[in-house]
């Protein structure tokens, strides 16, 4: 009997180990976007009906989580078919170095390049590694856009009345004193996530390019341009004047970005720096929100505010995936007007095929209407030393809670970069 | 002679009993072993987590970490928050498990009622009590739940910014993982008050002794070796705590709620150096150890005095 169990045994165990037989009729994807998991997977069993090919869509929230996750099975080799890549371009350029990220140029190409045109091109621009790159990447796109986003100021229409402010303030003086004008009634100025050190970098970088112009901030990259030239310094006085004019919520320096939506959705800010996402969000939280968007007030008016935008979500194939072809062609039906569509209204956000735009909601429009103005990291030339950026971000924190000066904050940021100048010469 | 002892029922017997520890002998090198001994190489290599090669630097990474003050500084705000810990936390488990031990009303409620913050999640802890150090106003009234009583108890003046605030941030931090583990060290020690035989404490009695006398020359030095444990825990739970500071305040108040794992964390995903995380590690561990080592020294000082 003993024998026969442990013959029983032996058998389980090595059909266990047996590999398990490749399903090349089911693509899978790993996504991030809580918000879109219902659109998601309605789309997918339409995708099914349609072709025959199964949809599995598997969500892993929050960001940062996923990020980690994609992160650990590039190292372990178990990517799936269709994923996204949450990183700095760096990180975007090592997985397609370590061939985990499929070439997709020559499908954008294809029918004289039907795919590529149908797609706004700032959106694509996030997934294009140009000619020459700093990367070493092989020219080419990478991935594939499903949305695009931008990040802007909004404000609360009804808070505005209250306030007494009449229209929107078009510069950053006219910016301080809607600030000012809205703290005598009672009411918290700008709220952000700025607990979350992308969206300090992202203000700090929008003002930096309109102080400096892009050219000098590239240039400070390089390491050509010290933190402590005057205009850096100015940068860094931006959030000084925000802190010292009270224009700042109460206790924004740690609060997370979903904790500021809510600030803003619930009315208890006037202002919000926030992406075009966060239509979504106050709708979900207070449909009868009235807000509008606009640039951050610029400082200079001489130079154009860009903001951060271009591509919001965009997924990539796996290189190595058996199932590729089918991969693309999922994501090629994704991206049609259509689908697009069909996402733009269940999700409340900025379609990547232009042909869809006609379809989303008039607030969507006025993040649609500056699309031109959007620039991103993962565009720009140059990016700069990730500690150097997290030496800046703290130090910025720092002068938003008056514990430090912008000229001490440019010393402490330089420092830094020369120190890792001098490393990365060794 | 040895040769004689040799039988193959006897190996077998060995092969068979060894087949049975098998199975937990490969888990534990698979996930425990491994990854040590990796960890260990990785810390001599700069590698961003993602390309297959990796170069090799040597002690560079760790001599880096020597000089890194943020590295330090999140070293004694660990500190800080076990001293809190080891203070606040411990002082209230112990007295609450002296007055769970005696003869009260509702003994086993508050037994049940002491034991539910460590069983709650720390992100919904952190988010929880988040929600009552929050800041922020509505229509001139607090929504953070302590600035509102303050207010309303006619203490306008205390209210503050409690997590913005490099002052108060890292002790909100600390008290709020006092609240949360001291339930862990009030279980530990009731236990160990209700093995302290009772005969000890009438024999005191019959000598004489007073309430104080009984607690100073009976109860505690029975309880030495349960303090220590519970004491050896809590510097363990407090150095490594980091999902509550992740969940209070975010990324962090500049560098002033630092901890060293968020330190290991912006560094392995936030910066992109995995070799220099892994540095921060076993450092970390190292000092760890130390620590456990050092109490271990103190406890058997104790016990012989």
């Amino acid at each position: 009997m003993r024998r026969v169990v442990i013959l029983a045994l032996c058998l389980f165990l090595s059909f266990g180990c047996a590999p398990k037989k490749e399903d090349l009729n089911t693509i899978t994807i790993w996504h991030w976007m809580t918000d879109r998991q219902k659109a998601f997977e309605e789309l997918a069993v339409l995708y099914e009906q349609q072709t025959g090919v199964k949809v599995k869509i598997d969500l892993y929230a929050p960001s940062d989580a996923y990020s980690q996750r994609i992160v650990a099975s590039a190292q372990s080799r178990v990517l799936p078919d269709i994923y996204g890549i949450l990183d700095k371009k760096e990180i975007f350029a090592s997985f397609i170095q370590s061939g985990f990220v499929a070439d997709l140029t020559e499908e954008f190409q294809k029918e004289n390049g039907a795919w590529e045109r149908m797609l706004f091109p700032k959106a694509l621009d996030v997934n294009r590694f140009p000619e020459g790159n700093i990367y070493g990447v092989k020219a080419g796109i990478y991935g594939v856009p499903l949305d695009v986003t931008n990040i802007q100021m909004l404000y609360n229409k009804k808070l505005f009345q209250k306030a007494g402010i009449k229209e929107a303030p078009g510069t950053f003086q006219e910016f301080i004193e809607a600030g000012q004008a809205l703290k005598r009634v009672g009411i918290a100025g700008l709220v952000s996530g700025f607990g979350e050190m992308w969206l300090i970098d992202c203000f700090a970088s929008n003002y930096a390019f309109n102080i400096m112009g892009e050219e000098k901030v590239m240039a400070t990259y390089r390491g050509e341009v010290p933190y402590t030239d005057p205009d850096w310094v100015k940068v860094f006085g931006v959030f000084k004047e925000l802190r010292e004019k009270g224009v700042l919520a109460d206790g924004v320096v740690t609060k997370p970005n979903k904790y500021a939506e809510q600030d803003f959705a619930l009315g208890r800010a006037a202002f919000a720096f926030n992406g075009s996402w966060g239509v979504n969000v106050y709708g979900d939280m207070n449909p009868g929100l009235e807000y509008g968007a606009m640039l951050p007030p610029p400082v200079n008016p001489n130079l154009p505010m860009r903001i951060w935008g271009g591509a919001g979500s965009s997924l990539v194939v796996n290189n190595s995936s058996p199932r590729k072809d089918k991969a693309i062609a999922f994501l090629k039906w994704l991206t049609q007007k259509k689908q697009q569509a069909f996402l733009a209204r269940e999700t409340r956000n900025l379609p990547s095929n232009r042909e869809a735009l006609a379809s989303i909601p008039p607030i969507l429009s006025e993040f649609a209407g500056v699309m031109d103005f959007t620039t991103h990291p993962t565009i720009w030339p140059y990016n700069e030393n990730a500690l150097v950026t997290e030496k800046l971000d703290k130090g910025i924190q720092s002068i938003i809670i008056g514990e430090k000066t912008p000229e001490e904050v440019a010393r402490e940021v330089q420092q830094i970069k020369e120190r890792e100048l001098k490393k990365a010469k060794q | 002679m040895r040769a004689n002892n040799f039988s193959w029922p006897k190996l077998q017997d060995h092969l068979k009993n060894f087949s049975f520890v098998l199975p937990a002998i490969l888990i534990f090198c698979i996930f425990y072993i491994y990854p040590f001994f990796d960890i260990f190489r990785l810390s001599f290599h700069e590698w961003n987590g993602i390309t297959p090669s990796m170069k090799y630097v040597g002690l560079q990474n760790l001599q880096e970490l020597m000089k890194d003050e943020v590295w330090w500084q999140a070293m004694g705000h660990a500190a800080y928050i076990t001293f809190i810990a080891l203070t606040f936390q411990n002082v209230l488990a112990f007295a609450l498990a002296l007055a769970c031990d005696r003869e009260i009303r509702m003994k086993r409620f508050y037994r049940v009622v002491f034991f539910i913050p460590p069983v709650l999640s720390e992100v919904v802890v952190g988010l929880i009590w988040q929600w009552i150090l929050y800041a922020g106003m509505q229509d001139g009234q607090h929504i953070g739940l302590l600035n509102y009583w303050l207010t309303q108890t006619g203490l306008p003046h205390l209210v503050h910014n409690w997590l913005s605030d490099p002052k108060t941030a890292l002790t909100c931090i600390a008290i709020v993982h006092s609240w949360k583990g001291f339930g862990w060290g009030f279980i530990m020690l009731l236990a160990g008050l209700q093995t302290i035989d009772r005969q000890l404490y009438e024999a005191a009695r019959v000598d004489g002794a007073g309430s104080w006398k009984l607690f100073t020359n009976v109860t505690i030095p029975m309880m030495v070796p349960v303090m220590l444990v519970v004491v050896i825990l809590t510097v363990l739970g407090s150095m490594q705590v980091f999902v509550l500071v992740l969940s209070m305040v975010g990324q962090g108040l500049g560098y002033h709620t630092e901890v060293p794992v968020t330190r290991i964390l912006s560094a392995m995903t936030g910066t992109n150096r995995f070799g220099y995380a892994c540095a921060m590690g076993i450092n970390f561990g190292v000092i760890l150890i130390m620590v456990s080592v050092a109490f271990k020294w103190l406890s058997n000082r104790m016990k012989q005095a």
